[in-house]
């Protein structure tokens, strides 16, 4: 039942050491700010986990090679597994109606310059198919078509920091870019979602590479994204089909970990990122409630002093009839009223604070810091359980108080 | 009105416990006008505290009217408290932080009353006392009389068969002790039984009737001819 009255006692006491009361609750909106706050930047890092893997397909595989780690079939350790067309075309035979897109990868780092503009960047040779593996979103022209994969043209796409980078202000689209003294020509620029470094990528198309590189038919690695339709199950059955069939297409022992490296990025990353979200999951809470704890604490330490401080008066009180409940009631709730409306005031300034500086922190990984609405309503009732803690001893112990030291003269 | 027989209370000190109501036998009517007198230790105050349900006596019987006053609880103890009991006290026993008017009201709040229906009836009984004008001051806004009158008013309130009063002209000068007690025993007059806490002879013969404690027995037991004190104001 609402009792105007008791509310009127109770701001009246409140009002009558507004110091004291704010400096009780000091401790608890500090707390319930620096929750606040931690829990919005735990939210802005999953928002950028989300980001990121919205940005690579999830589907995706790539295959690398390496040098074998195991003598098999009379075969030297240390040999180098090199694919070439040849393996590429055998991968989209054997498992094409399992493969959505497939790319060779072939890498490496270039000085790049455009008039006086230079700067090193990867120069991948990839097929038209790469762009929706890595879901590159063309900015202004095209991506690589098949026409220059025949042709071998000396084309490439940028990547939006790469124009930013080298052309400044200016387009980069029909420009020549001098690549360590061929001239390549610009079609297409692209933006990638997945950071900054991905976004620095110059593609080519990998028959071009091959030609004026390496000068054989060596594909490098294999990016490929598997049918859509097929569950995470049976993608990864897939992916053990394809090491054991390329395995032995290479003579390269089952065992051997290093010479085929088949791998799903996105599963394996998304598997670490999310071990870091539970992590980050399981600490703020402590932290958050440890520093809540504290709050709780001082504000039980103050009403204890208060009840103190109010001894004679409780005291006077019950002489003139205060039933142990009434005294019980004034102070549960004038610390469950500090409690509740600092801890809000902690509240209103962690929000406050994640909107202020939210949008600066996105270079350390921190997408959109918030709090949800329906934490702001648990918050609530854990303010007012934890006020009612914290005034929990002291009440107990005014509720003890004998009416007879209000006789004791002094 | 007031029964007590054989009333016996003992403090713990330590390992020995001190005996410091030793067999009383009380008895006040209707309309009394009681003083209790006595050097420091021989009782009196804890008599005036086992009186006014502040504490419990060990044996012995307390009645008061009519009804038996044993075993209470905390809850029930405050209930008998605010209906029975209006207390004054030597150092008023205001709460700093209220206003005159608020202070009287206080006991009405205990009570349940409606807030309007209180502050005209606590307003009524600071027009008694004649701070009708003080009403919003604070206790430290008012003198030393005027608070103890803030004090009777509070005590008033409540509308009490008994008003217990612990030295209520101790902390006070001559001239307003007696207004004070000219005030007070025009309430006797008007039949509130009232008893009362002094070591001061003179405020004890304006009383009706002087109860002398020693040791924790009562040594004499008189009826005394009223000096009133409207004639030193």
């Amino acid at each position: 039942m609402f009792d105007l009255d008791l509310w009127r006692e109770i701001f009246q006491s409140i009002n009558k050491n507004k110091t004291r009361a704010l400096l009780s609750g000091f401790t608890v909106a500090f707390a319930i700010m620096l929750f606040t706050i931690l829990f919005g930047i735990a939210n802005g890092l999953e928002n950028t986990f989300e980001k990121f893997f919205i940005r690579t397909a999830e589907n995706a595989i790539s295959i690398r090679f390496g040098s074998t780690s195991k003598p098999y079939k009379g075969l030297q350790i240390g040999r180098q597994v090199i694919p070439d067309s040849k393996d590429f075309g055998y991968i989209k035979k054997e498992f094409g109606d399992n493969i959505e897109y497939i790319s060779p990868r072939l890498s490496r780092n270039y000085q790049v310059k455009y008039k006086k503009e230079k700067g090193g960047y990867t120069i991948m040779g990839v097929s038209p198919d790469y762009q929706y593996i890595e879901k590159a979103e063309i900015k202004a022209g095209r991506f690589i078509s098949l026409k220059d994969i025949k042709g071998k043209d000396k084309v490439c796409v940028i990547g939006r920091l790469v124009e930013e980078d080298l052309f400044l202000k200016e387009s980069a689209i029909g420009k020549n870019l001098d690549l360590e003294g061929v001239v390549y020509k610009v079609v297409g620029v692209y933006s990638d979602g997945g950071g900054d470094s991905q976004e620095r990528v110059i593609y080519a198309p990998y028959t071009t590479i091959q030609r004026l590189y390496f000068g054989n038919d060596d594909i490098g690695d294999i990016t490929l994204t598997y049918n859509p339709k097929l569950s995470i199950d049976q993608g990864l059955a897939l992916i053990q089909e394809m090491t054991t069939k390329l395995k032995n297409r290479f003579d390269v022992s089952p065992n051997d970990q290093r010479a085929v490296r088949i791998g799903n990025r996105v599963l394996t990353e998304k598997q670490r990122l999310n071990n870091i979200s539970a992590g980050l999951g399981a600490l703020i809470p402590i932290i958050g409630f440890g520093t809540l704890i504290a709050g709780i604490l001082g504000i039980s330490n103050i009403m204890i002093f208060i009840v103190k401080e109010r001894t004679k008066e409780i005291g006077i009180r019950k002489a003139l009839g205060a039933s142990p409940k009434s005294i019980v009631s004034i102070i549960l709730l004038e610390s469950i009223l500090i409690t509740t409306i600092t801890g809000y005031m902690g509240l209103l300034i962690g929000v406050g604070i994640l909107e202020a500086i939210g949008s600066s922190l996105e270079r350390y990984f921190i997408t959109n810091p918030s709090v949800s609405s329906s934490l702001l309503f648990s918050a609530t009732i854990v303010l007012i359980i934890a006020g009612a803690i914290a005034g929990f001893l002291p009440a107990k112990k005014a509720s003890q108080i004998k009416p007879i030291i209000a006789l004791r003269n002094g | 009105m007031l029964e007590i027989r054989k009333l016996h209370k003992s403090y713990p000190i330590g390992d020995r416990s001190l005996h410091v109501l030793k067999g009383i036998d009380l008895s006040v009517n209707d309309g009394e006008m009681v003083a209790i007198m006595g050097s420091s230790g021989s009782g009196k105050s804890t008599l005036l505290n086992i009186i006014g349900m502040l504490d419990e006596a060990d044996e012995g019987d307390y009645i008061l009217d009519g009804l038996p006053i044993k075993d209470l609880t905390e809850k029930k103890a405050a209930v008998y408290r605010n209906k029975f009991l209006g207390f004054i006290f030597q150092s008023f026993n205001l709460i700093n932080y209220k206003t005159a008017l608020e202070n009287v009201a206080l006991p009405l709040y205990y009570q349940g009353m409606k807030r309007t229906e209180r502050q005209e009836l606590a307003l009524f009984h600071l027009e008694k006392v004649g701070l009708t004008d003080w009403a919003k001051h604070l206790p430290k806004e008012l003198s030393g009389g005027q608070n103890q009158r803030v004090a009777i008013a509070r005590a008033l309130a409540a509308n009490p068969k008994l008003l217990l009063a612990d030295e209520p002209t101790g902390a006070l000068d001559t001239k307003t002790s007696h207004e004070i007690m000219a005030f007070i025993q025009q309430l006797n007059d008007e039949g509130k039984t009232i008893l009362m806490v002094t070591h001061e002879e003179d405020i004890a013969n304006m009383c009706k009737r002087i109860v002398r404690l020693r040791d924790g027995v009562i040594m004499e037991d008189t009826k005394v001819t009223q000096v009133r004190a409207e004639q030193y104001v």
